[in-house]
């Protein structure tokens, strides 16, 4: 019985990837966006943990703890911007802040 | 090792899928929470148990109540009874919960076959850390400078407007 090939395992950071990538351009609701953000900040850990799972070598599950603290601190600045977007406009429609009026 | 990871790929995709096209946001967040559920057994059969641990604690325990607690303020108002009572209808949780029952037979499996199932190379939590503060300090005092920047900002950004307005105009007299 043999380990997993890597490739499968990039197919499927990819494949995760693209899913969220697809969910950033199609929904236009602010929280979908955030939710979308943070599967294809997932997805690139799942690549760099694969990466590192290879070699049997610790550096790819360090750059996931690296790429989690990142997505840490980007949800919530991302989601007090959210709080302040629905306060302003009522809404959670993104198109609603496209003329940026200071 | 094999099947686990297959079938939580599977899974994973298949909530993700499931995630970016729910209308409601409670829904999808559920959908999101077995997603992350799955890529931690994904890593768990990679070899890589460090990160499983902090895929559940950090991601699908903290970054998703930070954003529960949002929707949750976000819904202050005389629907949100009415929002409570939609959430609640029988029907919707069946999916995500046939999903997560697949994820916890496999955590069954693996709990019952035993830690070291086919030649997985494991790469242990304590080589994680010796790494981590040794050849990589800088980037953990860059990371906690940027957690701390986080915090400020979320704290900066999350005061109410006419709060920030009144100090803005004051400091203008």
């Amino acid at each position: 019985m043999t380990s997993v090939p890597m490739e499968h395992g990039l197919v499927l950071a990819g494949l995760l990837f693209v899913l969220g990538l697809a969910g950033v351009l199609m929904r236009r609701n602010i929280v979908f966006i955030l939710m979308s953000i943070e599967i294809m900040l997932n997805a690139a850990g799942i690549a760099f943990v694969i990466a590192g799972a290879r070699w049997g070598q610790p550096d790819g599950q360090i750059m996931f703890i690296f790429i989690l603290t990142m997505a840490a601190a980007e949800v919530s600045v991302g989601l007090a911007l959210l709080l302040q977007f629905y306060h302003k406009f009522k809404t959670l429609d993104a198109d609603a802040a496209r003329t940026m009026r200071g | 090792m094999n099947a686990v990871f297959y079938l939580s790929s599977f899974v994973a995709v298949l909530s993700t899928l499931m995630v970016i096209t729910r209308m409601n946001v409670v829904h999808a967040l559920l959908y999101l929470i077995v997603s992350l559920l799955a890529v931690a057994l994904i890593f768990f059969s990679l070899g890589a148990p460090f990160v499983a641990a902090l895929e559940v604690i950090i991601y699908a325990g903290a970054i998703m109540v930070l954003f529960v607690f949002v929707i949750m303020m976000l819904n202050l108002g005389p629907q949100a009874a009415r929002h409570e009572r939609q959430w609640l209808s029988p029907g919707i949780w069946k999916g995500p919960a046939v999903l997560s029952m697949i994820l916890m037979a496999e955590f069954l499996f693996i709990m019952t076959k035993g830690y070291h199932v086919g030649s997985v190379l494991t790469v242990e939590p304590k080589h994680v850390g010796i790494a981590l503060f040794g050849s990589y300090l800088l980037g953990v005092e860059l990371a906690s400078m940027l957690l701390l920047a986080g915090i400020v900002g979320a704290y900066y950004l999350g005061r109410r407007d006419d709060d920030g307005r009144a100090q803005r105009s004051r400091r203008l007299k």
